[in-house]
């Protein structure tokens, strides 16, 4: 019972709490909480594994940026409680046995295939300097055209969410002839 | 010692709680919210096969994840905005109208 | 020598009682030094009465927000209403484990350092919690239940993380002077002087711009003058701690100082060399002076934050947003091409 496998049941039961309390909830902001702690406990399990730097961006970029746009979306709209409809009782009746046959499946396929081999703990050299020179690098293709995704994802959010053009705009009437 | 089975096992969970919760939630938001579920569960499976084989792409590609899954929140919140504000509701089953 | 593993735990917990007692006593201080220096500013004293020149306020401060009603209105969301102070304290007060307050302590052949824990990232660890604590004010404006709280709560938020991008990039022209993310390896980088008397601090070795930014960035990131308009009085009655009294609102304000002082703190790592200082005297002595300039720069900084206070009016929203996005975070890119063309030659 290594320290080691202390921590990632800690931080897995944390991420599987998280999980199921954000099927189980029916306010989204409490679905967004619980998703905040998955992400949180994520970071932990990313340190475990060695990868310090992906788990302090994945607290700074995932939890602090991305889940805030969730909360303030939440916020603004004032979204309420669900309501069950006819459709979502039936998913739920064939949905979560159907998952779970699912996820027993392949959970037995893992254990069959990949046994007992250890992943030591900090096995991956994290360190910022290991990741830039990758980035840089190896992956700087990648690296440009994802900052170019994100470029037309602003100018695409920027002109979905803004306030559409009351008509008539100009005032003119188009004479179709 | 943590076997490679444990990371991967609960990825998997994080993933199916994603497609669960995509499958009966019914409020867009609650629905956008599993998909980064799911991506997250995608990514704890990354670092540990980048943390196993010691293939150190595996951690550069979830840097790429998590980039698309910002620029994917942020339209998506967009059009979420514009559906709410046409359709009045946050219900996915009542924005129905190119249903049969 | 290292130690074992029992004595590292005692040491750890021994260190973190001290640090956050001294940090929340700090927090008390630092509220009682705003007021005195604010009323000088204004031609009044501040607080005089209770003790020799005021200074057991802070216990009277502390004993009146432990007797208020601690009032929870009927229409607010209890859960969130209750857990968004405690959010905002828990990671107001966390970011001071990484923080070095001085070199190693050396007691019966046993190397002590000066701080909670060394880790490796502790930059981007106080970053990621800066980020973390804009939950805080973001749930406690929603849970009030109450348009001015949400208004104040959703402009304090947007605000927070607005100026989280010039903070990182300020501090980017740092990282890449010292070439480690570690609190302690960039202060070792500024030992040493120039030309025998200037210090080698990075403010003096060309962060000028970077030292500016992240002031700038850091007084809006802790929502004060001349940034604080969604906390304002007279703007939105009291923007997201309106609906709350006693313990939950002193929790707020705890939090808001201890950021403070974190801020003052990490500048003065940053900028201004941590710890080095002039040496002199005994050994024992030798060993206590890095952390007294430590805490005379934190001081100078404290004294910054507060005469700013005094001095300049506040911000528009929409002016504040546009200096943000449109000044800061230009000038912190042009800094960070600037020190990178600087660091390659």
């Amino acid at each position: 019972m290594s320290i080691h496998l202390i921590l990632f049941l800690a931080f897995g039961a944390v991420c599987v709490a998280g999980a199921v309390n954000l099927l189980a909830q029916s306010h989204p902001i409490n679905s967004a909480l619980s998703l905040i702690a998955v992400m949180a406990a994520l970071a932990g399990e990313y340190l475990l594994l060695g990868a310090e730097f992906l788990a302090a961006v994945q607290v700074i970029v995932y939890a602090g940026a991305i889940m805030v746009l969730f909360v303030f979306t939440i916020m603004l709209l004032n979204a309420g409680e669900e309501e069950r409809t006819k459709g979502s009782r039936v998913a739920v009746l064939f949905g979560i046995p159907g998952i779970l046959l699912g996820s027993v499946l392949v959970g037995w396929v893992i254990l069959r295939h990949s046994g007992t081999e250890a992943v030591a703990a900090g096995a991956l050299p994290g360190d910022p300097r290991t990741i830039g020179q990758l980035l840089f690098h190896e992956f700087l293709l990648p690296f440009e055209i994802t900052s170019v995704l994100i470029l037309i994802a602003i100018m695409g959010a920027v002109v979905l969410a803004s306030k559409p053009p009351t008509s008539p705009a100009g005032g003119e009437v188009r004479q179709v002839d | 010692m943590v076997p490679l089975s444990y990371y991967l096992m609960l990825g998997g969970f994080l993933f199916a709680c994603g497609v669960v919760g995509f499958l009966i939630k019914r409020n867009i938001i609650t629905i956008f919210m599993s998909i980064e579920l799911m991506l997250n569960g995608v990514n704890l499976s990354f670092v540990a096969f980048a943390a196993h084989w010691h293939a150190l792409a595996g951690q550069i590609f979830v840097f790429f994840v998590m980039v698309v899954a910002a620029a994917e929140a942020a339209v998506g919140l967009a059009i979420i905005i514009a559906v709410y504000r046409t359709r009045e509701t946050l219900n996915v089953d009542q924005v129905n109208l190119l249903k049969l | 020598m290292a130690l074992p593993i029992w004595l590292f735990i005692l040491v750890s917990v021994i260190k973190s009682g001290v640090v956050l007692g001294v940090l929340l006593t700090a927090v008390a201080y630092t509220v009682w030094l705003e007021r005195k220096v604010v009323g000088h500013m204004q031609n009044r004293w501040g607080p005089t009465r209770v003790g020799p020149f005021g200074l057991l306020q802070p216990a009277a401060d502390g004993i009146k927000f432990l007797f208020k009603e601690d009032l929870t209105p009927p229409h607010v969301y209890k859960p969130l209403f209750l857990a968004a102070p405690l959010i905002a304290v828990i990671f107001a007060l966390t970011s001071i484990s990484v923080i070095p307050f001085g070199n190693s302590i050396t007691i019966r052949g046993y190397t002590i350092p000066l701080q909670i824990t060394d880790v490796n990232t502790g930059l981007l660890l106080i970053l990621g919690v800066t980020s973390i604590g804009v939950y805080g004010v973001a749930l406690a404006g929603w849970s009030s239940n109450n348009k001015y709280s949400l208004l104040g709560g959703l402009r304090a938020s947007a605000q927070m993380v607005s100026y989280e991008i010039a903070l990182g990039l300020s501090l980017a022209g740092v990282l890449m002077m010292s070439g480690s993310l570690s609190l302690r390896e960039i202060v070792k980088a500024q030992g040493g002087h120039f030309w025998g008397f200037i210090p080698h601090w990075n403010i003096f070795n060309g962060q000028f711009i970077g030292f500016f930014c992240y002031l700038m960035a850091a007084y809006a990131e802790t929502n004060r003058i001349p940034f604080d308009l969604p906390e304002a009085e007279t703007e939105l009655v009291a923007g997201y701690h309106t609906e709350y009294s006693a313990m939950k609102f002193a929790m707020f304000f705890m939090a808001e100082y201890a950021n403070m002082i974190t801020v003052a703190c990490l500048a003065t790592l940053l900028f201004f060399g941590g710890w080095n200082g002039p040496l002199f005297g005994p050994a024992v002595l030798q060993a206590i002076l890095p952390v007294f300039w430590f805490v005379a720069k934190i001081f100078g900084f404290l004294f910054l934050y507060i005469w700013v206070r005094g001095t300049l009016p506040r911000f528009r929203y929409d002016q504040l947003m546009a200096f943000g996005w449109k000044f800061l975070l230009p000038l912190a890119l042009v800094n960070l091409i600037a020190t990178a063309i600087a660091v390659a030659w």
